[in-house]
């Protein structure tokens, strides 16, 4: 174990160099069996390179290193497309309860009555708040929902031998993440450009779409926060060609109430939980991004999903022998049934199956469980209304800081936006965005989204969420004025910002040329 | 009220009258009239004390492991997680933070992500660990895909061993089928390394195992190793982390890309997720490895700090040529990992990993001394086996559950001939009176048969 003897200094020291050989931070118990010898065949590690540290100082390491975060718990974070909102702590009390967090995946379903009824009555909520015909609630995160959306859309058209159906259309404005997931899924992603109101241009639509377009990739509200304003037009242009149009819920949370993607022509669409249904961001995730498709698609929904079995009349009381005879019926169709156990006293029994020509499956089990929980909590807590709500105020606050500052800030599309705007950061000649995000840090807020959509020059992509105050959203727009200010006055202020955090500004280009990744590449220094 | 909307009916007046509006809705104006505001048929809100209670009505619908004495595993592992690690991981700072893109703000998770990657990467062996990946089954299929585009996109076979967790397998097929790859070695039903060695040949871009087998069986891979490289391909091996406390990890026999699934690593079982989906490479295979990588850099004061790094690889900046779609990572997962493995340390990981090897030698002795019973699993294996029963596995569990005893995992659920196999998985939580207790129970069910 190395000491602090190598030449990399970071503010919290790493977690091996407070190690000393013989310290513990855990106890195991001890052994209550006889001796079993490890066996000979089997090669023995020789070394086990794990830090020795006490209880005490992994304690204080990791929580000095969280104190060097920005967080929504201790900063706004209005980093557009993210949607950093208020993560309710009850959110996370539902999911530590042990009849979850304690709940093996690979139990009988009679013993996890309670995990299916859960994922069951989310499948059904989010059904209900886009109008789609089926959700999966199996993706890991929104770029898996994506993933597993085209791969939905490839099994489509090869069901019906259309096999030349080679490329799929993206707007420009798209999150890179869309024409990876193309890649990924075999097509070619093929770009489609916007309009000077920051749609898609139609008539360059029109144009690319013929009987080698498998589909159209788009996100609305799109990345600029503005609603594509003929989406209808849109997508029957994609299903006329023969398309189909999977829809980027990334910027769902605009929408809560107000439209349900299925009435406008989306046939498949992800759902990123961890943005509108405000689970925990984790530094990075776990997310959680399930699919929802229309009538067309859902038979291709990665599985398992769960299904109701219910009480059909009062006449039959045996509904054990129902479940029973289902549970049979579904397994004579060639789905995977779990018969180890048949429940006595239920009026309902949630039981998984695969939908009828499912992709397969993206992961291990059944989606991020854990995340699944936190979003149904909320949904139970908001309820219809409440999401609604959410919707409102959150278009209120972008469009509210938008006039806030857009006499300094240029605003390259000029119409009412839904949850996040997108302003450019040239305030004065020499200065970037990534001038001003830095300085924002000064001013104790996480900058916006930067360079970010492609499209926009200088890009600050501001989305501040329902769940902050006029007061915080009026001290984010003067921190903005200000800095506008400063630009023009004592711009080295801010090129060398930031000023006071953990470490200055970063070099980003250093680290990719020779980077070092782990403890090893650091001793090598 | 909503507790997380803070306005009020002032601020909305405010706010609305300086965008010179009336309503909110009229905000939303670029939606199409006729699907504007559709009813949305939801229950109206309820209050948090009525939320916590239905969301306890529905927990207690589930028996969980800590009601019963449990023996199941397959896939999903309990191990003890100190309470240490909950406050720490609780902490709101880590919670509530994003991706670091913004360095200067996320020190803290960039720091606890690159000691992530160096403890996995000393506990694996491997050169290269990323910040990790969905779960264990998703980063598997995404190390096939590397070693099919490091071997140039033109070795179209993989070969997989058929002893790999059967979802795992059913996931590595969903993320090939676009690329047309063939797999050699789940109707073979081969699992044996020389059984696999016969499957290599030149159109082969890796071969892929697990260690230990999806029923615990331990194996060595060394010379199967070299005779892959010999042919040219890549040797990709999904492992339980658990288990190389005590084993030579892969990376020491020469593994290309090792992944694994570290839920085991201080998370919860939460009916399976999230996981977390480690990923590592050797050598310069990193320069087409998915997912995020935390790195060392200096400030202009040359102050040592934390950046994302290799960002070319990724989808914001490559878009379709990017080497994998993926966008977040598992960072809570991996912060919990990373703390498990700096609570645990040398000596800790080490005695659990000891600990569960010896009480599954135990119970295997134990049950497998039973009469009627038998246990078919290739010895050494590692915290599973697979026990024999006189009759079908899922009636055993069906009347063990009656006794408060989870007693393993039929494998009829994923392979329907093996009806009266019974996986068994015993993990440092399972006391010495539980095993006892399980071997009690299964004993009397042969009674029973006997007399009657």
């Amino acid at each position: 174990m190395t000491t602090r003897k190598h030449r990399i200094r970071t503010v919290e020291p790493f977690i091996w160099e407070l190690s000393a050989p013989g310290r513990v931070g855990a106890s195991v118990p001890e052994p209550d069996v006889p001796e079993y010898p490890l066996p000979e065949e089997i090669p023995l590690r020789r070394d086990l390179p794990l830090p020795e540290v006490s209880e005490l100082e992994v304690v204080r390491h990791f929580t000095r290193l969280s104190r060097l975060n920005y967080s929504i718990d201790t900063h706004m974070y209005p980093l557009g497309s993210c949607t950093m909102k208020y993560n309710p702590k009850v959110n996370d009390l539902a999911a530590s309860l042990p009849g979850f967090s304690e709940a093996h995946p690979l139990l009988p379903e009679d013993l996890c009555q309670g995990s299916l009824e859960l994922l069951y009555r989310l499948q059904t909520a989010i059904e209900t708040l886009t109008g789609f015909h089926s959700v999966s609630l199996q993706p890991a995160a929104g770029a898996q929902g994506e993933l597993t959306g085209v791969l939905m859309i490839r099994a489509f058209h090869q069901d019906r031998g259309d096999t030349k159906r080679t490329r799929i259309l993206i707007p420009d404005s798209a999150h890179g993440t869309n024409p990876a997931s193309v890649s990924m899924a075999g097509f070619t992603a093929e770009q489609i450009p916007s309009d000077k109101r920051g749609n898609v241009d139609l008539a360059v639509l029109r144009e690319r779409c013929d009987d080698t377009v498998a589909g159209l990739m788009i996100t609305n509200p799109n990345t600029l926060g503005l609603f594509e304003e003929h989406i209808e037009e849109v997508t029957s242009i994609v299903h006329r060609a023969g398309g189909l149009v999977y829809g980027d819920g990334a910027n769902f949370n605009a929408l809560l109430g107000y439209l349900k993607p299925a009435d406008v022509g989306i046939d498949v669409m992800h759902f990123n939980l961890h943005k509108t249904f405000s689970t925990p961001h984790g530094g990075g995730g776990p997310g959680a991004g399930p699919v929802g498709a229309g009538a067309l698609l859902a038979p291709y929904l990665p599985g398992p999903v769960v299904r109701r079995l219910e009480q059909r009349s009062q006449e039959q009381p045996n509904f054990r022998e129902q479940v029973e005879k289902q549970k049979e019926s579904l397994h004579r169709t060639g789905h995977s049934v779990d018969r180890t156990g048949l429940p006595e006293v239920y009026s309902e029994y949630f039981t998984l199956v695969y939908p009828e020509k499912s992709i397969g499956r993206v992961k291990a089990f059944y989606g991020n469980f854990g995340i699944l929980v936190r979003a149904f909590t909320y949904i139970l807590q908001m309820g219809g209304d409440g999401l609604r709500s959410v919707a409102e105020h959150a278009v209120l606050n972008a469009n509210y800081l938008k006039h806030l500052i857009e006499k300094t800030y240029r605003i390259p599309y000029e119409r009412p936006c839904m949850h996040e705007f997108v302003a450019t950061g040239e305030v004065a000649p020499g200065i970037h965005t990534m001038d001003i995000a830095k300085r924002l840090l000064d001013y104790g807020f996480h900058p916006p989204t930067v360079y970010f959509p492609l499209i926009v020059k200088e890009a600050l992509m501001i989305e501040p969420t329902e769940t902050e105050s006029r007061q915080t959203l009026e001290a984010f727009a003067e921190a903005l004025l200000q800095i506008a200010q400063e630009a023009v006055t004592s711009p080295d202020l801010l090129h060398e910002a930031p000023h006071d955090t953990p470490v200055g500004r970063l070099d980003e280009v250093r680290a990719a040329r020779e980077p070092i990744l782990n403890r090893r590449q650091t001793e090598k220094l | 009220m909503i507790p997380y909307i803070p306005h009020t009916d002032e601020d909305r007046r405010v706010m609305l009258s300086a965008l010179g509006l009336e309503r909110v809705e009229d905000l939303f104006q670029a939606i199409p009239e006729k699907h504007r505001k559709p009813v949305i048929d939801l229950p109206p809100p309820l209050s948090e004390a009525e939320v916590v209670r239905e969301l306890k009505r529905i927990a207690s619908r589930n028996t969980t492991a800590e009601e019963t004495a449990f023996f199941l595993g397959a896939g999903a592992y309990r191990h003890f997680i100190p309470a240490a690690l909950e406050a720490i991981v609780s902490r709101g700072e880590f919670l509530t933070s994003y991706t670091p893109y913004q360095p200067e703000a996320s020190q803290g998770t960039l720091q606890a992500m690159f000691e992530y990657q160096s403890l996995l990467a000393d506990l694996l062996g491997m050169d290269t660990v990323n910040a990790s990946h969905y779960d264990g089954a998703a980063a598997l299929a995404e190390g096939v895909l590397l070693a099919y585009r490091a071997r140039g996109g033109e070795r179209k076979t993989v070969v997989l061993s058929s002893a790999l967790h059967p979802e795992y397998i059913e996931t590595v097929k969903t993320y090939i089928e676009p690329f047309g790859l063939r797999i050699r070695g789940i109707e073979e039903g081969a699992w044996r390394p020389e059984e696999l060695e016969g499957l290599v040949d030149e159109t082969v871009c890796c071969v892929v195992v697990p260690f230990p087998t999806f029923t615990g069986t331990l194996l060595v891979y060394r010379s199967l190793c070299m005779a892959t490289h010999e042919k040219g391909a890549l040797f990709v091996v999904s492992v339980d982390p658990i288990s190389l406390a005590l084993f030579e990890p892969p990376g020491s026999f020469g593994a290309d890309i090792v992944t694994g699934e570290g839920q085991c690593l201080g998370s919860h079982l939460s009916f399976g997720g999230p996981g977390l989906g480690i990923f590592a490479t050797r050598g310069e295979l990193l320069r087409k490895m998915p997912g995020r990588l935390a790195g060392v850099t200096c400030d202009r004061r040359d102050k040592n700090g934390f950046v994302l790094t290799l960002n070319t690889r990724e989808q914001h900046i490559r878009r379709e040529k990017a080497t994998s779609n993926i966008c977040s990572n598992q960072g809570h997962v991996a912060l919990r990992a990373a703390v498990y493995l700096s609570l645990l340390g040398k000596t800790g990981l080490r005695k659990v990993a000891e600990l569960t090897y010896r009480k599954a030698c135990y119970a295997a002795e134990r049950l497998g001394s039973l009469s009627g019973f038998r246990v078919t699993s290739p010895s050494p294996f590692f915290r599973e086996f697979v026990l024999q029963c006189p009759i079908s596995a899922e009636e055993v569990v069906r009347r063990l559950v009656e006794h408060r005893i989870v007693p393993g995992l039929p494998l009829s659920k994923y392979y329907p001939d093996r009806n009266q196999e019974l996986l068994v998985c015993v993990t440092e939580l399972n006391t010495r009176e539980e095993i006892d207790r399980l071997a009690e129970a299964l004993r009397g069910i042969q009674a029973k048969r006997e007399n009657r």
